[in-house]
């Protein structure tokens, strides 16, 4: 494979190649009606020409912005595969995403077409065409609810496979001709960043650079084609995209998409995959999820349950990274697997799972030894949208829960005075899409990409570390450092706290915000016969609040070890009575907090959290999922939390 | 819709059905046309469910007429009239409580095994073959009212929304003509209530086939009925699209009141 790399520059390039040495093994999976459908390489490769050929029929010119949109399936796949065999320019998009974020990427990337999975996406882009003045036509797979539509610019994904088949030797030349024009500088992608501050950027990826950085990947961890994946995140997410997309085709490995938006925990377990790439409350969840189930268990089980993870706990690790343990300690663990680690990663459908990833936020060392000591290869990776992810990823025998490995092959890292990650990389973003500005303000002539993220090289294991988003380190008014993401993450591992926001940039001490975890608190108000009807009056309950106040004080306590994060204890917090949501704007579609745009918005409840008042009656606009607009109001409770001292200073002091 | 001509596929006429001296429905008529989605509307106890149930032929009136497709229906017990393609769906879930999703739906299918007993009883051979194909059809509708991530799962352990669901997929499996729903969307969030109207407009076009629906809530019966029934006490007080009926002096005074 290594010897051919030279050539092996754009995906039209990789997707021939895995026809000739892979032809017959698997490619892409769906379940459909119940059952695991197979596409070999030459099946998928075969739709995708028909596609490309069909879209040529319906006007798709070279460097045309098709926007695809849909959950996970094959047919989406083909779609972006075929666009970009075809010199188009593949966006894809959330399809979740409410109307205006929509309206904002389809005219800012002007899209002329639009590959989309059902009804609901048809309709909500009909919705806007009259501001999508670039638009022609909508190609949908999924033909349930659009029988009575005007299909004047509306085609079935079947028809145009019909059209591409029938279509004769002149497309096929023109197909060829357009292919021969692909190469590693071509634009590969546009993929649109979650937008954490301001507007979401357009990255323009080329093919070289996505292609680069999923070999390095895959070299990092050993792919091969005898690998396979569960493809269950958003399409428009470049880590989808990268796994799914760019590691997947240049290892040949098979994607696996799951049968509907509900079924992923079913599919999973189904389809058993060797490598598993979730998100931190992904992880979280699954975890909470067995230990609730062990609460409900027979006596016996849960016993055997709690021996065996202490055991787990004491020896799993080592044992996973291979270093000496005790024959008996081996011997009980090699029980314990029997009896309970195997049982219960078939249940979570890890059993085959040799690499696990968690990236995009921080992870606590409880979650990750949680599943080390299960013998899932849990570890963690380093990237953003403009480096084609892959920046750092951690070696199978070097894995903390606090830093996030080293530069991989084709990546080197630098510091920047102001502690700010740069990066050069072989998956280097080309640019953003029509804006220069932002372009210059991000990478340097010699390549340098500024990260936006304040790390640093941690000595004692050589990886890096991300403390914060760059920009949102500030300064308390008695000087001591804010930072706030690192205090919100320390709240977040608590399983009773979904989301925290912290403020107090420029201010006296920090307040805080919290959101609870419906599933985590709404479990233990049933154990303890408290009834609550919503969110928001479990959120409200008194003795909700007293546990979360237990969480606070303790961050503070750990807080108060650190001398430099000293300051940032909480004096103040509330929780919110509604569940941050994208659909509000205030976190993003990754989950990541906007928080300036939250404390503007709930600046009562902030100018409260520093006044002395106990509590405080606010109305919130709320926005439901079609777009309409509603109002919930609620009083609010201000809770006090106990400060602590340096303890440095104590033990000093006696 | 209501421009063309559309051919009527049921007519009940000048029913009267009582209970000892309690009458249920007094002289009530009206028509359901092929391809339509009819509602029945009327405060508790106007006689919407009787009405259905006489459809249903588990109520069988004193006087009046039945025609179905333009023959008149001898009376009928409920399974002969599950044969002649009209199916149902109730107020009060009836699943198979310890069944899964898929089993409960596969019992819609049961009027239509018609293979062998013998092989049915050793399930070899044809009725394997029969199966499959039956297997297939119930997927898609499980497919197509997306209740797949349930589809193994015992249906008494389910939420009520869900369970309404696949009470409607059982009542689809057996490919009815006519399709009779008793409020299905009772004690349903307003989120709920949404799918379902998505789901029964959605039979209603891509299966093609006509229903008959009661529901209380106004709103949603106002956007999916192509015409409507009104009942109170018994009697009939209006019959026309939404829009008539909902300017129909008696209709408001009745039931609607003002504020609505």
């Amino acid at each position: 494979m290594q010897s051919s790399d030279v050539a092996l520059d754009t995906m039209p390039k990789l997707l021939a190649r895995n026809v000739a040495e892979f032809g017959d093994s698997p490619a892409f999976r769906e379940k459909d009606l119940g059952i695991w459908q197979t596409w070999t390489w030459k099946e998928a490769s075969a739709e995708v020409m028909k596609l490309a050929k069909g879209l040529i029929e319906i006007g798709v010119s070279e460097g045309d912005h098709i926007a695809v949109i849909g959950r996970n399936r094959p047919h989406l796949y083909w779609s972006l595969l075929a666009a970009q065999h075809l010199g188009a320019v593949p966006v894809p998009l959330y399809q979740d995403a409410v109307a205006d974020e929509m309206e904002y990427i389809l005219t800012h990337c002007n899209a002329a077409y639009a590959i989309v999975g059902d009804q609901e996406q048809v309709d909500k882009i009909q919705d806007l065409s009259s501001k999508l003045t670039n638009l022609k036509d909508i190609v949908y797979v999924d033909p349930k609810g659009l029988r009575k539509y005007d299909k004047a610019h509306l085609h079935s994904y079947e028809s145009i496979l019909e059209a591409g088949d029938k279509s004769g030797d002149k497309v096929q030349k023109e197909l060829q001709t357009r292919l021969d024009k692909v190469n590693g500088q071509s634009t590969c992608v546009l993929i649109y960043t979650s937008g954490t501050t301001g507007k979401s950027k357009g990255v323009v990826q080329t093919h070289g650079a996505i292609i680069g950085a999923s070999m390095s990947a895959n070299e990092h961890d050993g792919w091969t084609k005898d690998d396979y994946l569960l493809s269950y995140l958003p399409m428009a997410w470049v880590g989808d995209y990268m796994i799914s997309v760019g590691q997947g085709m240049a290892a040949g490995a098979c994607i696996n998409c799951p049968e509907g938006a509900d079924t992923f925990q079913v599919d999973l377990r189904e389809v058993g995959p060797t490598f598993f790439l979730g998100p931190p409350p992904l992880w979280e969840r699954i975890k909470t999820s067995v230990y609730i189930r062990i609460e409900d268990a027979a006596s016996i089980k849960r016993k055997a349950f709690n021996y065996f993870m202490k055991h787990a706990d004491k020896v799993g690790r080592d044992i996973l990274e291979r270093k000496p343990v005790s024959f008996i300690d081996r011997l009980i663990y090699f029980a314990g697997d029997i009896i309970i680690y195997g049982p219960l990663k078939n249940m979570l459908g890890m059993s085959k799972v040799r690499i696990a990833y968690t990236a995009g936020e921080a992870i606590s060392s409880e979650l990750f030894d949680f599943y080390r000591s299960l013998g899932i290869n849990l570890k963690q990776l380093y990237g953003q949208t403009e480096a084609s992810v892959f920046l750092t990823m951690q070696n199978n025998n070097e894995v903390y829960a606090d830093t996030v490995g080293k530069p991989i092959n084709g990546v080197e890292l630098k510091i920047a005075d102001s502690g700010e990650v740069l990066y050069r990389s072989v998956g280097a973003f080309k640019e953003y899409y029509k804006n220069p500005k932002a372009t210059r303000d991000t990478k340097d002539k010699d390549g340098w990409v500024a990260t936006g993220d304040a790390g640093y090289i941690d000595e004692d294991t050589g990886q890096l570390r991300i403390i914060d988003r760059a920009n949102s380190v500030g300064k308390l008014n008695n000087g001591s450092l804010f930072a706030p993401k690192y205090v919100e993450n320390k709240l977040k591992f608590y399983p009773n706290i979904l989301e925290a926001v912290l403020f107090g940039d420029g201010k006296e001490n920090c307040v805080a915000f919290l959101n609870i975890d419906l599933t985590a608190v709404g479990n233990w108000a049933e154990r303890n016969n408290i009834s609550y009807s919503s969110y928001q009056e479990l959120a409200a309950n008194a003795e909700v609040g007293k546990i979360l106040k237990e969480h606070v004080e303790a961050v503070n306590m750990d807080l108060a070890k650190d001398s430099s994060m000293s300051g940032c204890q909480i004096k103040r917090f509330l929780v919110l009575h509604k569940e941050l949501d994208p659909d509000d704007g205030e976190i993003t579609r990754t989950r990541k907090v906007k928080r300036s745009f939250v404390a503007e918005k709930y600046a009562d409840l902030v100018s409260a959290l520093y006044s002395d008042k106990v509590s405080i009656a606010t109305k919130t606009e709320v926005t439901y999922e079609d777009g309409r607009k509603g109002y919930l109001e609620a009083t609010v409770s201000c809770v006090d939390a106990t400060l602590y001292q340096l303890q440095k200073q104590n033990e000093n002091a006696a | 819709m209501s421009s063309e001509q559309k051919k009527v596929m049921m007519e009940v006429k000048n029913i009267n059905l009582r209970f000892g001296g309690v009458i249920a429905i007094q002289d009530v008529s009206f028509d359901i046309q092929e391809g339509e989605i009819r509602a029945i509307i009327g405060p508790n106890g106007a006689g919407k469910s009787s009405m259905l149930n006489v459809i249903n032929g588990f109520y069988h009136p004193q006087e009046g007429e039945i025609w179905f497709r333009g023959e008149k229906r001898p009376s009928m017990e409920p399974y002969e009239v599950a044969k002649t393609g009209i199916a149902r769906t109730f107020q009060n879930i009836a699943l198979f409580k310890g069944m899964t999703t898929i089993e409960n739906v596969m019992t819609g299918r049961q009027l239509q095994m018609n293979k062998n007993f013998f092989w049915q009883l050793f399930r070899y051979g044809p009725a394997i073959e029969e199966e499959v194909m039956h297997r297939k059809r119930c997927e898609e509708i499980i497919d197509f009212l997306e209740i797949n991530h349930i589809r193994k799962s015992p249906v008494g352990s389910l939420p009520y929304g869900l369970q309404k669901r696949v009470e409607l997929a059982r009542a689809l499996a057996m490919e009815p003509d006519l399709l009779l729903l008793d409020e299905p969307m009772a004690g349903m969030n307003v989120e709920e209530k949404q799918d379902m109207s998505r789901f029964i407009i959605d039979v209603n076009e891509e299966f093609g086939t006509t229903i008959a629906l009661i529901e209380h809530d106004m709103a949603v019966v106002m956007d999916l009925a192509d015409r409507v029934v009104v009942l109170d006490y018994g009697k009939m007080l209006a019959d026309g699209t939404p829009k008539e009926v909902q300017s129909n002096q008696a209709v408001i005074d009745a039931y609607l009141g003002v504020a609505h």
